[in-house]
């Protein structure tokens, strides 16, 4: 099959490629682009592990074409971080431990960084359904709500971003 | 998992769209959200030899009342209807039926014309648009064509539009004045199909008799289900607890399950029961202005 030039944005960089149509997202950013914070779990659509910011929408990136992610931009666990500084929903899972073996935490906080974008005033209810999508087999959520709700309490305060 | 290779096409018109499914014929696959595509391509339940993508096409994406439809374009995503004020102000079933689908992830891809277009018996919104009466827009070579929901779901996994059209449209009847519906839905987990699902719209008269019923089952039958015996029933009476009581009896009788993974058809069939009368319920609540 024939390839297919793509041109993506991914965390701020013009990135462009020659894909195979078949190709997942997930496999071009980790093996085109050697961008590994991002996982494959389940690859099945189900646990949330590959989870990255397409366009300003959380998606699963093991269920999504490169080719569909032409002229569009890509928000990375990578690229949440600014000028050395972690982004509030990062520093969240740092102080209230919202993560144990880390294999879900990059799925996670893409989930959170583009929900608090819509909602920087949650209930507890509010983000278990955000993270509904998202599963952690560590630390039973909980730790992982705090995080959230330390993440929000910090951008209400315009601390980060 | 890797799919099988495949030739990709990205048309950028509605047309060219058209004429490239003409071309390729019925080994060509449509993509819009791709949720249910996707991993079927993955597991390769599905080794489609092309894929037209739509998501490039323009004017797809509207969920918007317009001359006495909801319309609901082929790339509407589920999240899409989470934050419209149409959907949020005046269709409760259809948040009640979108918020029940898979995940928020999932939601902000898939969409709610290939939930139909994808024929599964499982999915939640044609139990919804039967209750809702309402009709689908098939774009073909030729012309434009509007097939009613109840003749829509042919088969397990097929429905009626032929290999040449395009799933363009939902339209929905804008209800009448004293109208409710409800969703309901029983799955294992998030993320699950439905063990069973009742979608119920009732449209009552100024004295509160019930003069418009329509009732779609999910998950039990290898169609989604249309409960035309319990809608008769429901015309001409009042819903009290004894004409609840019966329609709920009436809808298991019409249910069609099988034993599952997710549990015998004696249990599904006593959910659609339940879930009958408590759909009928909120419906009912709803339908008098209630929440």
């Amino acid at each position: 099959m024939a390839k297919i030039a793509i041109k993506v944005k991914v965390n701020g960089v013009e990135r462009s490629a020659e894909v195979e149509a078949r190709l997942l997202l997930v496999h071009f950013l980790r093996e085109n682009l050697r961008l590994t914070g991002t996982h494959v779990g389940c690859d099945t659509s189900h646990c949330g592990a590959c989870t990255v910011v397409l366009d300003g929408r959380a998606i699963k990136s093991c269920s999504v074409f490169a080719v569909q992610a032409d002229g569009r931009e890509i928000l990375t666990v990578e690229g949440l971080e600014q000028d050395g500084k972690l982004h509030a929903i990062q520093e969240g899972f740092f102080q209230e431990h919202g993560l144990q073996c880390g294999f879900c935490t990059s799925g996670m906080l893409m989930t959170g960084y583009a929900f608090l974008e819509n909602n920087s005033n949650p209930t507890d209810d509010e983000i278990r359904h955000a993270i509904s999508g998202n599963l952690c087999r560590c630390t039973g959520y909980v730790n992982i709500v705090k995080a959230y709700q330390y993440a929000a309490a910090k951008l209400r305060e315009g601390g980060e971003q | 998992m890797i799919p099988r290779s495949f030739e990709y096409f990205a048309p950028r018109t509605l047309e060219e769209a058209v004429s490239l499914l003409g071309e390729l014929g019925q080994e060509a696959k449509i993509l819009s959200g791709g949720q249910s595509l996707i991993p079927m391509m993955k597991l390769r339940l599905a080794t489609p030899p092309y894929i037209i993508d739509i998501n490039r096409l323009p004017d797809l994406n509207y969920i918007s009342e317009l001359n006495g439809f909801l319309r609901i374009g082929a790339l509407a995503r589920e999240s899409d209807f989470e934050v419209s004020p149409t959907i949020q102000s005046r269709y409760p079933i259809l948040m009640d039926t979108t918020v029940v689908i898979a995940d928020p992830l999932v939601r902000n891809q898939a969409t709610a014309c290939g939930n139909l277009a994808h024929g599964d018996p499982a999915n939640d919104h044609p139990a919804t648009m039967l209750a809702l009466g309402a009709s689908i827009i098939a774009i073909g070579p030729n012309r434009e064509r509007e097939i009613p929901i109840e003749s829509f779901f042919t088969s397990l996994f097929t429905t009626a539009l032929q290999p040449d059209e395009i799933l363009k449209e939902i339209r929905v009847p804008i209800p009448a004045p004293l109208s409710g519906g409800a969703y309901l839905k029983i799955k294992r987990k998030v993320g699950d199909y439905a063990t069973a699902g009742v979608a119920v719209q009732i449209t009552l008269n100024g004295a509160g008799v019930c003069h418009r019923a329509g009732i779609g089952l999910t998950n039990v039958g290898f169609t989604p289900l249309k409960a035309k015996e319990t809608e008769a029933f429901l015309i001409g009476h009042t819903l009290d607890d004894a004409t609840i009581k019966r329609a709920a009896e009436i809808a298991a009788g019409e249910a069609q399950p099988i034993d599952d993974i997710r549990g015998s058809a004696e249990y599904k069939r006593d959910l659609v029961r339940v879930l009958t009368a408590r759909a009928l319920r909120l419906a009912l609540k709803r339908a008098k202005g209630g929440t």
